[in-house]
């Protein structure tokens, strides 16, 4: 498979009263053509960040980025023309379904509208204008009578009810689930290479959820999109993902293919994170410590203040990748090598 | 089961419903939250209520609470009627039933440092002198785990998890008997998940306390409760101990609920989950079974008659072909 986006030592430091919070710092990732990858970690880890970063919407004047590429199809990025990428990337080639489906539609415009305008600007059809878009600009006749056929045809894919009524509905009167099919309706309608979801079954109920995140594997599996799946559900990851990586306070700890992520995890936050999941014997095992300030981040591996086998090394330097069998990369100075669940 | 003879909560046909008005002020219908619960909880056990959103479980906990009149039905706690009792009447057991909201931090006072925040449910409740209180106060936040230097900071110097310790604490110092937990860990990430309900346990122990746990997650209701009660659209569709729900489900709809759980290392639910559809609108219940618009196993049968819950195979379950 071909590598569709690469994320190379990645820092990025948000202001904060105290000072600048190091939110992101050295982080890689590796997306490849057609794959899903997990991207885990508890709340506070710089999941969105990431996202935001690789989408090019970090909050200006906060957040900073001090080093680092994001290279999508061989252009870096955040050095590439921020025209260039809006024009071509931001919305097109790379889009994005948020967490909440209850926010992200205005509520006082019916969904037609929302969805059309969304295509004025990124339908496939729509040709590379130059310069700034101007709110003037003409929806050709013809482009938007194909695009509507594209979003009646994608409606009818996502499973929504009676396509062309329910485009003149406002959202409030679509249910949880229904409007998170729209927004997987919404990303989908530019024909993306990359698509990021943003926990996007977090705020449904579980029969809802199995039925959204079967959805999504089946069409972006159809479709040949890749898709970055961020979660705090270690459950949910596994339902999807084709590869997890782990991250922790801003850096990647372990990556790896879903069935060696759950089955052999070598890093000890990945042992201990999957042990932290409530089991049916009754048994329940937290991570000992509080997740570290990222405006005086531990030294070395982020990590080290809360595990086992912490040793000086690990305060001193942060541990380089190391590959195991089976493209199955972990990033610590002790790896455990054992099936899950073997711990002390 | 062999069951204690007194249960500390006794639920007997409990209705609470809402009226629906439109425009101009008038009732033009009924939302049917809670539509005949009956439940027992014994003293000292732990109590999952566990259904999809909107389906009543914290209207019912509310109820329970006081926070709404029944519509119909009885609520008796410790074999006293407590449902219909006036408002000073309320009051004295309020003590003793006590609710925690999803967030127990995000109830505290900012402006008001732990201390007062520890001390201000005893002064409404008990008649203990200033010097009682202070003891008091002490052993609670030893029990939650938080140091004593922790009483001088105000809410926004603590950590989430503190906050929600602090929360609890509150809540304890009354020492109630029956602790209603609506969705305590929702929105947690595995790990503080984990802490959270160790503390739950813990104090449990150590206080003697009855749980309902409310909650839509399965896999923490069945760590944490040994009594399991799964709802339907304001109904109970399944009633028993966790383990034998959890091995065998006989209900459609709790088959459905645990086969959507994803579980790690197991096969995709993804692949294989049957379920369609979504929960009808509380406002507008099917006849009969409830559950009939989306149960895969649907007969004529089930649109006409209404199932009852009844005894089978160590639990109870409301369907006509379970």
């Amino acid at each position: 498979m071909a590598e569709l986006l690469a994320v190379r030592g990645l820092r990025v430091d948000f202001a904060t009263d105290r000072g600048p919070a190091q939110v992101l710092d050295g982080m890689n990732l590796d997306i490849e053509t057609g794959e899903v990858v997990g991207l885990v970690g508890e709340s506070g880890c710089g999941k969105t960040t990431l996202a935001r970063a690789i989408l090019g919407i970090l909050p200006e004047g906060a957040a900073r980025i001090r080093a680092g590429e994001v290279r999508f199809k061989g252009t870096d990025l955040l050095r590439e023309d921020p025209g260039a990428v809006n024009d071509r990337v931001r919305g097109r080639a790379i889009t994005f379904i948020p967490q909440d489906p209850f926010t992200s539609f205005s509520p006082v415009f019916p969904v037609e509208t929302q969805i059309m305008d969304l295509m004025k600007w990124k339908s496939p059809r729509a040709r590379n204008g130059g310069g700034p878009a101007s709110i003037l600009a003409r929806y050709p006749r013809a482009r938007h009578r194909a695009d509507r056929e594209a979003v009646l045809e994608i409606l009818r894919a996502v499973q929504i009810p009676e396509p062309a009524r329910a485009l003149r509905r406002l959202p409030h009167e679509f249910s949880g689930g229904q409007r998170q099919r729209l927004m997987i309706a919404m990303a989908l309608l530019p024909r993306p290479d990359l698509i990021i979801a943003d926990e996007p079954t977090t705020a449904l109920d579980v029969t809802i959820q199995a039925q959204i995140l079967r959805l999504l594997r089946a069409l972006v599996k159809e479709r040949g999109v890749s898709v970055l799946f961020t979660t705090h559900d270690l459950g949910t990851a596994h339902e999807i993902c084709d590869r997890v990586v782990v991250m922790y306070a801003g850096q990647e700890m372990e990556a790896a293919p879903t069935d060696a992520f759950f089955g052999r995890p070598a890093h000890p936050y990945t042992r201990r994170l999957l042990m932290s999941v409530p089991s049916p014997g009754g048994e329940i095992r937290d991570i000992p410590g509080e997740v570290p300030s990222l405006v005086a981040p531990p030294s070395g591996c982020r990590f080290h203040p809360r595990c086992d086998y912490a040793t000086a090394e690990c305060r001193d330097v942060r541990p380089a990748l190391r590959a195991l069998a089976g493209a199955h990369g972990v990033r610590c100075h002790h790896p455990v090598d054992a099936p899950a669940g073997a711990d002390p | 089961m062999s069951a204690p003879a007194a249960p500390l909560l006794e639920i007997v046909d409990l209705v609470r419903h809402f009226p629906v008005r439109n425009a101009f002020g008038r009732r033009v219908g009924w939302l049917r939250a809670v539509d005949g619960v009956s439940l027992a909880v014994q003293p000292g056990e732990t109590l999952g209520l566990v259904g999809e959103s909107g389906c009543g479980k914290s209207t019912l906990g509310k109820t329970v609470m006081g926070i709404y009149t029944p519509t119909a039905g009885d609520i008796r706690f410790a074999g006293r009627e407590i449902g219909w009792l006036a408002k000073r009447e309320r009051r004295a057991v309020a003590k003793d039933l006590q609710y925690v909201y999803q967030d127990p931090g995000a109830s505290l006072d900012p402006r008001w440092k732990v201390v007062h925040l520890l001390h201000e449910p005893l002064k409404i409740h008990t008649a203990l002198s200033r010097a009682e209180r202070e003891r008091e106060v002490l052993a609670i936040l030893a029990a939650v785990g938080l140091p004593d230097a922790h009483l001088d900071l105000y809410p926004h110097e603590l950590s989430g998890g503190q906050q929600r310790r602090v929360g609890l604490a509150r809540i304890l110092t009354l020492r109630p008997r029956l602790v209603i937990l609506d969705e305590p860990t929702s929105g947690l990430d595995v790990s503080v998940q984990a802490s959270v309900l160790k503390l739950f346990r813990g104090l449990q122990e150590a206080f003697a306390l009855t749980y309902v746990f409310i909650s839509h997650d399965l896999s923490v209701v069945r760590a944490i409760c040994a009594r399991i009660a799964v709802m339907y659209l304001g109904k109970i569709v399944e009633l028993g101990p966790t383990v034998a729900v959890f091995e065998r489900p006989r209900h459609p709809y709790t088959h459905s609920l645990l086969a959507a759980l994803p579980r790690i290392g197991g096969r995709r639910v993804t692949q294989e989950f049957a379920l369609e559809g979504e929960p009808p609108n509380p406002r507008d219940v099917p006849s009969g079974c409830r559950f009939r618009t989306r149960c895969p196993h649907v007969q004529a049968r089930c649109a006409v008659e209404e199932p009852l819950l009844r005894p089978l195979d160590g639990r109870t379950v409301a369907c006509h072909f379970a």
